[in-house]
């Protein structure tokens, strides 16, 4: 890791008690420092606010993580919200795209849902993409956005998560992704 | 053939019992539907029930056997009133219903009493032609669109032990109903 203080790309995470306008406040400080917000992701996990960010400083006139640490502090002072901020490289060139799949998981709620399957989906090489998990009462269900290599043997992966997924007494669909261009 | 349009719910000249509905992860829900006897006296039974649990429960616009626990290819449909529906067949029952084409593909969102407290956003064809057995009746077929062909699919979908959540098109594709406070 480059030890000078210029700052390429910041990762930043926001967790706490939901509240209107915590995003502007996270947002407001950045554009302040001069902080470009490149990609993010926001939700509510069980009614906790979440976000995580990728921003980028101007390259003359960067702030050290330093400075965006301070800057954020005050919205953490009263103890509701949770913030990090961490110095990332900036993403390497991606590899060559082989099959886009959306891998559905569900059923009753039991520890070791996630852990299985993404373990099943690794031994192929499965990279995934996006992964959002919901518990409702006790029906648990994942769904996975992912990448096989080129070359991958898809049915050979369908039996797997098969066989994993009858070992967790859970349903399990592997589809190609559709990536409609409009 | 017996069309759609001419058969009633009073064609099977049985009342409905409302049933209790099931709800995932419930094994029943994951289990292929059996093929049926469209003329079986219990499976008249059983389209009367579904038709009696599908008019009592609030915004329901179909109900398939396995959710109210009978893992057989049955299912009633009735879109009437809805606001995207184009054609609308009024209330009807299907038995070993099939796909025969399907076209116009667009996502929509859509939800299911057996996964109360979420929606999914499903890829499903805008225009299908259907092919099933009327209870009662003989084997008929015909094409529909838009919200009664959603129906049509997301019901056949249960009777082949497939829910809506098979189907959401990605990892930002289900949506949880209830807000929690
Ligand atoms: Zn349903």
């Amino acid at each position: 890791m480059p030890d000078d203080a210029r700052v390429d790309e910041l990762a930043i995470t926001v967790i706490g008690r939901d509240r209107p306008g915590i995003i502007a406040d996270v947002a407001e400080v950045l554009a302040g420092l001069g902080m470009n917000l490149t990609d993010s992701t926001m939700t509510r996990l069980r009614g906790h606010f979440a976000m995580t960010l990728i921003c980028t400083g101007a390259a003359d006139a960067s702030p050290s993580l330093e400075d965006v640490e301070a800057a954020i502090a005050p919205l953490t002072a009263d103890g509701s919200l949770i913030a990090t901020v961490s110095r990332v490289h900036p993403e390497s060139a991606p590899e060559a795209p082989g099959g886009h799949y959306v891998l559905s998981v569900h059923g009753a709620d039991r520890l070791g849902i996630v852990a299985s399957v993404t373990r099943g989906l690794a031994e192929f090489g499965g990279n995934i993409t996006d992964l959002t998990t919901r518990l409702s009462n006790s029906l648990y269900v994942l769904v996975a956005e992912l990448d096989l290599p080129a070359g991958t043997d898809v049915d050979m992966v369908h039996e797997r998560l098969s066989a994993v997924a009858r070992a967790l007494g859970v349903e399990v669909t592997l589809r190609p992704a559709e990536t409609d261009v409009l | 053939m017996t069309g759609i349009v001419d058969w009633s719910i009073e064609d099977l000249g049985v009342a409905g019992v409302v049933r209790p509905v099931v709800r995932a992860p419930d094994p029943v829900l994951a289990a292929p539907g059996e093929p049926v006897d469209p003329n079986d006296p219990e499976i008249l039974r059983l389209a009367a029930d579904l038709v009696a649990t599908m008019r009592v429960s609030p915004g329901c616009v179909g109900l398939a056997a396995p959710q109210i626990g009978v893992s057989a290819q049955v299912f009633a449909v009735d879109v009437t009133g809805h606001p995207k529906a184009r054609t609308v067949h009024g209330t009807f029952v299907l038995c070993n219903a099939r796909l025969v084409e399907a076209s116009q593909w667009q996502k929509g969102r859509e939800g299911c009493m057996s996964v109360p407290d979420l929606t999914g956003d499903v890829k499903r064809a805008g225009r299908v032609v259907v092919a099933g057995a009327l209870p009662g009746k003989s084997e008929t077929q015909f094409t529909t669109d838009g919200f009664e062909a959603r129906a049509l699919q997301h019901e056949i979908d249960h009777c082949t032990g497939l829910l809506f959540l098979d189907r959401v098109a990605g990892a930002h594709a289900i949506h949880t109903r209830k807000v929690y406070l």
